[in-house]
């Protein structure tokens, strides 16, 4: 990069560290100089919103540790010390809690953003890989995370996640036993989750910087899906992106607040205000709404390593989405039947998490067994055959193009674009 | 093909004087004034992750304790936790009390009585660390005030206590007599419930 | 390499659009059977009539009335006195069977709660026989309690509990109103995140202790020692006798002079103080969040606003 970097070391000091150890210019080079699409609309904000949430759950995480106790004797009663009596407690928990649903908000946003605008295409597939692994990390971190508290869910989700292991034919009892560090789950294992679920975060983070790599050598997506071609396709990255980055990332502080001060408990389950008991399983077992699509798709299967395997296949098969796709264009905003598609999809998935929800019984088993079918329809099906059938609108030449048609023509563009960019200047 | 490639500088950016704003200091005003909300909303989240780590409310209404002294014999000396220190009460004999009434406050590395009863600068007498109305007891928080050690008992030059530590002196009424520690030993809020009960705390 | 990929896009796309039709076949006899189900899932109002395949009856039985209660919503505040009348009835009824460990005494003096003076505080811990030791001579012993001191539990361990209560452990209090709530269902969760409400717990528990019904209807057994109720998360009937009646507790609210601020000594009146009690015992810095709230989220709408203007001001000459 040092080629291209754009960087002017000014004083005799910044001289003196660029010759030594560049950390400046590579800062420089990565968020103030790095050319961006002029016309990325608030969508593309939510990777800043999920990098301020990341450090808002790792700074409350590690500052929970210093009151949280990891032993099943006392856990319980510990968060209830921090809700009541450490300063601020109360706070720094529910911020913690609601956080990771505010996490996955983010993610699922940003990863239907993906699928939108076609961010896992040429020349981005590892981009989309790390992603992928980056959901796969934050879901296995939620997921201890969920435990610690030591409450009924806690006790039940463990035990029902582990146990899913023990589908594996011939070796799947030895792994839960690994798993729990007992015959069930217990002390042991609330040990080894509370130790992984300070671990995983780091190493999140460590994704992250490689994700954020990745983007910053093959440029970003944007919503036409041309690459960019000459100076006017793009702005510097200060003031542009991080202004309407941080508007992003206020207005979604609000909507945390909102959770976070009037809605603490709306995002939790009631049994998890009770303490674990390994003799009663609570009558309606749920995980947390941003597992329920999963879980959804676990319970469609009526086999357990079927269920399992299907579960895990509809994440895998996220990792094969870019040679799955098989069209030349790569915005969907050309592409009249994909954006279709990708709407059903949501719906789709929404539909999933509802059901995922609701008990096993009647006619929500039928309809989560479509569903789930439709899951995998839509990317080994969907997705492969459309490259073929669709015709595509005709693309523009550049983004400059592009942006100043939209103007000429008085807005324009998609219900989706219109709707992602409120702030559309007059 | 790297992105980076384009140059950084784009004519028609906001970083050029803006032509429609005829009042660049109403722009400039609301820029600081976002910067000083950004500084204020960083500083405000910041104290709840500082003020975490102070004592919390159940430390803080840690109780006060009793001790029943009633089976304590002259010369005795027994150690009580109260607040997760230890709290030393010696039944001191007419010799040792002798001892310490007797010694000049010029002779005192710290001549403040240390005592959570009576004001802050009272002088450090005998009497104003004794016990109240108990001559014979001696109530203090069993920590060196060099770095924190455990003192032991009748040891020392003066059969006070001597910190192994760092060889802090202090005599029976446990003021520092020679040695690194500054101050005398804490004398902590004591209180006779009645003749057999010490309230500490 | 090439052809192979296509040779493989080409038999997976017959596959597909085999699949794809079978799955529209299939959509549509969903869509039938569901259409013919439609009304099974409204069983449950009427338990006589529930059709025997149904595997599990839904409970309760009725769905809880929304109170109105002074805590809700993002300007709620707990009602003082309520919430001292709510103590007298723990401490007179409940606290018989029901302990509220996680609970210091001296939490009743905080703000935003019952918010005793520090001497009621301390007589009223005083009042409690709490077990300390060891001693000097290894016994445990009781004194009286402390400020510091958590409620004591009615029973030493859940075995005597259990045995103590027809086979039932009564649940502990100091989280009970933030760990139950009947599930509110669709649409009525989404319209929930509008107006913020997080009092499912004391609305049950107001539900439960006033919906005791003498007789249950035809074709509910409730077991000896059970109790019909249809206000009861998790079955027909539960274990706890019906625990409240009028003129149970004589609130010492009622015992001054002042006829004015009177409260009528009933089951409902009973109920609602102790729910709101109970939410506060297990959210005692409810009032804290919902000011400070307050205070974040009107600064957020100001330094939303400023950043927007300023981020607007930064693109003004970049059409987008």
């Amino acid at each position: 990069m040092q080629g291209t970097s754009e960087y002017q070391p000014r004083t005799g000091i910044e001289r003196w560290i660029d010759s030594r150890m560049p950390l400046p210019r590579l800062m420089y080079d990565s968020f103030i100089a790095y050319p961006i699409p002029r016309n990325l609309n608030y969508s593309y904000a939510f990777g800043a919103i999920l990098s301020l949430v990341l450090v808002v759950q790792i700074l409350t995480g590690v500052v929970l540790a210093m009151h949280y106790a990891a032993n099943s004797a006392i856990a319980f009663n510990s968060v209830e010390q921090i809700m009541r009596d450490v300063n601020y407690g109360w706070l720094l928990r529910y911020m913690h809690a609601n956080g990771s649903s505010m996490f996955f908000i983010a993610v699922y946003i940003h990863m239907f953003r993906g699928l939108y605008y076609g961010s896992y295409k040429a020349p981005r597939e590892i981009q989309w890989i790390l992603g992928v692994i980056l959901f796969l990390l934050m879901m296995a971190t939620a997921f201890m995370g969920y435990v610690l508290p030591w409450g009924q869910m806690s006790f039940w989700g463990a035990t029902v996640i582990t146990n899913l292991f023990s589908a594996i034919p011939l070796v799947g009892e030895g792994i839960t036993h690994w798993l729990w560090g007992g015959f069930a789950v217990g002390n042991p294992t609330l040990n080894r989750f509370f130790s992984l679920h300070y671990l995983l975060p780091f190493m999140i983070v460590g994704v992250v910087i490689l994700h954020v790599w990745a983007f910053h050598v093959t440029g970003q997506t944007n919503p036409t899906g041309v690459e960019p071609k000459s100076r006017s396709d793009v702005v510097p990255f200060t003031p542009h992106a991080t202004m309407k980055d941080a508007v992003a990332m206020v207005a979604f502080a609000l909507f945390f607040a909102w959770f976070l001060f009037y809605l603490p408990n709306y995002l939790g389950h009631p049994d998890n205000y009770t303490l674990a008991n390994p003799l009663v399983t609570p009558p309606h077992i749920v995980p947390e709404w941003y597992f329920l699509p999963f879980y959804a798709i676990l319970r469609a299967i009526p086999s357990k390593l079927g269920g399992v395997i299907a579960m895990f296949a509809s994440i895998i098969v996220l990792f094969f989405l870019p040679w799955l796709d098989r069209s030349k264009v790569q915005s969907a905003a050309y592409r009249p039947l994909y954006r279709i598609f990708f709407w059903i999809f949501v719906v789709n998935v929404i539909c999933l998490g509802y059901f995922g929800a609701k008990p096993p019984e009647g006619w929500y088993v039928l309809a989560t067994q479509l569903l789930t079918a439709y899951y995998f329809v839509h990317f080994l099906i969907i997705f492969p055959l459309l490259g073929y059938i669709e015709k595509p609108r005709p693309r523009p030449t550049s983004i400059t193009e592009a942006v100043l048609s939209k103007h000429k023509s008085g807005g324009g563009g998609t219900p989706a674009e219109a709707a992602a960019s409120p702030e559309r200047r007059g | 093909m790297s992105a980076n490639t384009y140059p950084t500088t784009v004519p028609d950016s906001a970083a050029a004087p803006d032509p429609h704003s005829s009042e660049p200091s109403r722009r400039d005003f609301f820029v600081i004034a976002t910067g000083a909300a950004a500084v204020v909303a960083v500083a405000g989240l910041a104290w709840p992750f500082i003020d975490q780590m102070n004592p919390d409310a159940s430390a803080l209404a840690l109780a006060s304790i009793d001790v029943d002294i009633s089976a304590m014999e002259a010369g005795q000396s027994i150690t009580v936790m109260w607040r997760g220190k230890p709290v030393f009460i010696r039944y001191r004999t007419p010799e040792e009390v002798e001892a310490a009434k007797n010694t000049p406050l010029s002779d005192l590395k710290d001549p403040i009585a240390r005592n959570d009863n009576l004001d802050s600068n009272a002088p450090a007498t005998d009497e104003n660390r004794a016990a109240p109305g108990r001559e014979e007891f001696l109530v203090m928080v069993g920590i060196c005030t060099h770095l924190g050690c455990v003192p032991m008992g009748e040891a020392g030059d003066y059969n006070g206590w001597f910190c192994p530590c760092h060889g802090s002196v202090y005599d029976t009424a446990g003021r520092i007599r020679h040695g690194p520690a500054p101050e005398n030993m804490l004398i902590p809020t004591t209180a006779f419930s009645d003749d057999n009960t010490i309230t500490i705390g | 390499m090439r052809d192979g990929t296509a040779t493989k896009i080409m038999t997976t796309m017959l596959k597909s659009i085999t699949r794809l039709s079978a799955a529209g076949v299939l959509v549509l006899a969903g869509l039938s059977v569901a259409a013919a189900q439609q009304d099974a899932p409204a069983a449950p109002e009427s338990p006589e009539a529930k059709p025997e395949e149904t595997a599990l009856p839904h409970f309760p039985l009725e769905e809880p009335e929304e109170m109105e209660w002074s805590f809700a919503g993002p300007f709620g505040k707990f009602d003082q006195q309520q919430l001292q009348r709510g103590f007298q009835v723990y401490r007179e009824v409940c606290s018989a069977c029901h302990s509220m460990k996680l609970v210091p005494f001296r939490a009743l003096g905080w703000e935003g709660g019952p918010h005793f003076s520090e001497e009621e505080v301390e007589a009223l811990a005083a009042e409690y026989q709490i077990q300390d030791g060891p001693d000097d001579t290894g016994e445990m012993f009781e004194r009286p309690g402390r400020p510091s001191d958590y409620f004591p539990a009615p029973f030493p361990n859940d075995e005597a509990a259990r045995y103590a209560n027809g086979g039932a452990v009564p649940p502990d209090m100091s989280v009970l109103a933030k760990a139950r709530g009947v599930e509110r269902g669709f649409p009525q969760f989404l319209i929930d995140i509008f107006t913020t409400y997080q009092e499912g717990g004391p609305d049950y528990i107001h539900a439960l202790l006033t919906g005791y019904e003498d007789e249950a209807p035809e074709g509910v057994t409730v077991l000896p020692g059970q109790y019909y109720n249809p206000h009861y998360m998790y079955a027909a009937a539960l274990a706890m006798p019906p625990p409240l009646f009028e003129d149970l507790v004589e609130y010492a609210q009622n015992q001054d002079d002042d006829p004015n601020n009177d409260v009528p000594q009933t089951v409902d009146q009973y109920s609602r103080d102790v729910a709101a009690f109970l939410m506060w015992a297990a959210e005692p810095h409810m009032e804290a969040r919902k000011s400070m709230g307050f205070t974040v989220i009107a600064f957020l709408l100001v330094f939303c606003g400023l950043v927007y203007y300023v981020k607007r001001k930064v693109w003004a000459n970049v059409e987008h």
